[in-house]
């Protein structure tokens, strides 16, 4: 990889920690062990199954909120503080600031990750005494999460080289509600005629399909997940943020930054 | 540096009895009658419109309303009963929200069926969320027994056997199922049959509930064939003497019984005049259809615990 690009993601992901956005752990930590406690007393039969909802859910939404509030900052925050100047004025290039962005931000979003994985496999094997293979599907889950992120802070990036951060997290929070409805969106294209179907159509290929990347009850029930849905979600996460950054870099390059 | 001292001390002190005067007012406010039970209230009642706003985060939803759904009949358990007003309509959206979350369907069915003021006394849709678990979850061969369990208790043998019979053609289906299908098409409302429902029910799961409430129903069963037989010797015995017995005692030094006999507790059986037996302790023996002492109300809460 490019050296500059690798150092502004060494120092997004710096500057995110010393934001103490892993405080979030914490919080999750509490959370994860109240449910594996508590659940089993006033419920009936779900403690694995809570673990594993409560778990997958509070890592996906800690880290779509993660992804759009530092993610919408991005740019606009080292324009206000005029730090954009001091990099842009050394031999980096604006697509190279924007890459090296993303890759900061999705970098602390798996180091994030990776310790909440931790603290969902801890509660499991809290509640059921022993980890079994089926639980395996919690890891694909999770990759799905990491997924969702990557889509995510790709989106947040694009409206901050843009837009002001609070437009920003507003796109960026509708566009992840309308995306968990893609799959109703195509549904409806499906349903309707002339020009309301093209225009449902497109709408449902523009926004991203989170919906796709939501396979936390069928793991919780121990379904597998098919490998061909695992590979296909990839490559479309892979496509689409491609698509997303490269939108971002033609704003940025054309933004008159004076 | 003194004033900053003094504006912590003030503040902690303010937090502290602030915080302390909260939770004693919020005990008050527990303890005022409320002016509508938010209880029997369910604010959005349609499973699609929740599945559509929980984002696809539906199954910690069906977890959070499947949590619900045993607070509200466990609570309503302890006021003693009542119309179970929102049972139905919470085990519907959890199940809706995530058709394979089993316990709902196997302890949701039980909570329906249950006669009032135990249960909603709903057989109805006992069957009707059970017949939607199956649809939902159709290799599942507990869901069939237990859908054979609610027409079983219904009466209705025909259907029961059905169910047990499609229930027994699952792959790793427990074997008695097909000697159940058979069983309740011949003898549907045999003690016999009961007995074997319960037993199996006993043996096959690891549920310390279930069990206790299989264990209690099989005591019940017992005590059934108990009194059943004993009345019949103390018929027999006023044929050869022309009277009823006072008391078991008589009944031992005559030889018609060997001792005094005991319900499946331990506890001795009494007798009454006019020749009826019934248990000495009718609380800690739920389920009884016989032995019970005249006017004997059974309680809101099936004692299924055997310890004192």
């Amino acid at each position: 990889m490019n050296a500059r690009i690798l150092h502004i993601a060494t120092n997004t992901f710096r500057e995110a920690v010393r934001d103490r956005v892993l405080y979030n752990l914490i919080a999750f930590a509490l959370l994860m062990s109240a449910a594996a406690v508590l659940v089993g007393q006033i419920s009936i039969h779900i403690e694995k199954l809570v673990v594993i909802n409560l778990g997958l859910t509070a890592v996906s939404l800690f880290g779509i909120v993660i992804a759009v509030f530092i993610g919408i900052g991005l740019v606009s925050k080292e324009i206000d503080k005029r730090t954009l100047y001091t990099v842009l004025s050394r031999p980096v290039r604006r697509w190279e600031f924007i890459a090296g962005k993303f890759l900061g931000l999705a970098g602390t979003l798996v180091v994030n990750t990776f310790f909440m994985a931790i603290g969902v496999f801890a509660a499991l094997a809290y509640v059921s005494h022993h980890l079994e293979s089926a639980d395996l599907g919690v890891l694909v889950a999770l990759y799905f999460i990491v997924l969702q992120f990557v889509m995510i802070t790709a989106l947040a990036l694009l409206f901050s080289s843009f837009s002001t951060p609070i437009f920003s997290a507003i796109f960026a929070f509708w566009l992840f509600v309308i995306g968990s409805f893609a799959q109703d969106l195509r549904n409806f294209a499906a349903m309707a005629h002339g020009i309301t179907r093209f225009l449902a159509t497109a709408a449902a290929y523009l926004v991203p399909n989170f919906s796709a990347l939501n396979v936390i009850s069928q793991v919780a029930h121990g379904e597998p997940v098919p490998h061909r849905l695992i590979l296909l979600n990839t490559t479309y996460v892979l496509v689409y943020s491609a698509a997303v950054l490269s939108g971002a870099v033609l704003i940025f390059e054309r933004r008159n930054l004076k | 540096m003194i004033r900053s001292r003094q504006v912590t001390a003030i503040a902690s002190t303010v937090l502290v009895c602030s915080m302390a005067m909260a939770a004693l007012l919020l005990r008050k406010v527990d303890e005022a009658p409320p002016a509508a039970s938010l209880q029997q209230m369910l604010y959005i009642s349609s499973p699609k419109l929740l599945k559509r706003l929980c984002l696809g985060y539906e199954g910690l939803l069906a977890d959070i309303y499947w949590t619900r759904t045993v607070q509200y009949f466990g609570s309503k358990h302890r006021q003693g009963g009542g119309t179970y007003k929102l049972l139905w309509p919470l085990l519907n959206i959890t199940t809706q929200l995530d058709p394979h979350l089993i316990p709902a369907y196997e302890f949701g069915g039980t909570f329906l069926i249950a006669k009032q003021p135990q249960g909603a006394g709903d057989p109805g849709k006992a069957i009707e969320l059970v017949q939607y678990g199956t649809q939902m979850n159709p290799n599942d061969w507990h869901l069939f027994y237990d859908l054979a369990f609610i027409y079983y208790d219904q009466k209705d043998y025909r259907h029961a056997a059905d169910a047990f019979l499609r229930g027994s053609q699952l792959p790793n289906a427990h074997p008695f199922l097909k000697i159940m299908a058979a069983q309740m098409a011949q003898h549907g409302g045999d003690l016999k049959t009961a007995r074997m429902m319960w037993s199996a029910t006993y043996q096959t799961t690891h549920d310390k509930m279930i069990q206790a409430n299989a264990a209690a129903h099989l005591r019940a069963i017992q005590v059934d064939e108990d009194v059943a037989a004993i009345e019949q010797l103390v018929q027999t015995y006023r044929h050869r003497t022309g009277h009823f017995p006072q008391t078991f005692s008589e009944m031992v030094s005559s030889n018609f019984i060997h001792g005094i006999p005991l319900d499946p507790l331990g506890h001795p059986y009494r007798l009454e005049a006019g020749g009826r037996v019934i248990v000495s302790d009718p609380d800690d023996l739920p389920f009884l259809n016989q032995g019970l002492p005249s006017g004997y109300v059974s309680k809101a809460v099936p004692k299924l615990s055997t310890a004192n």
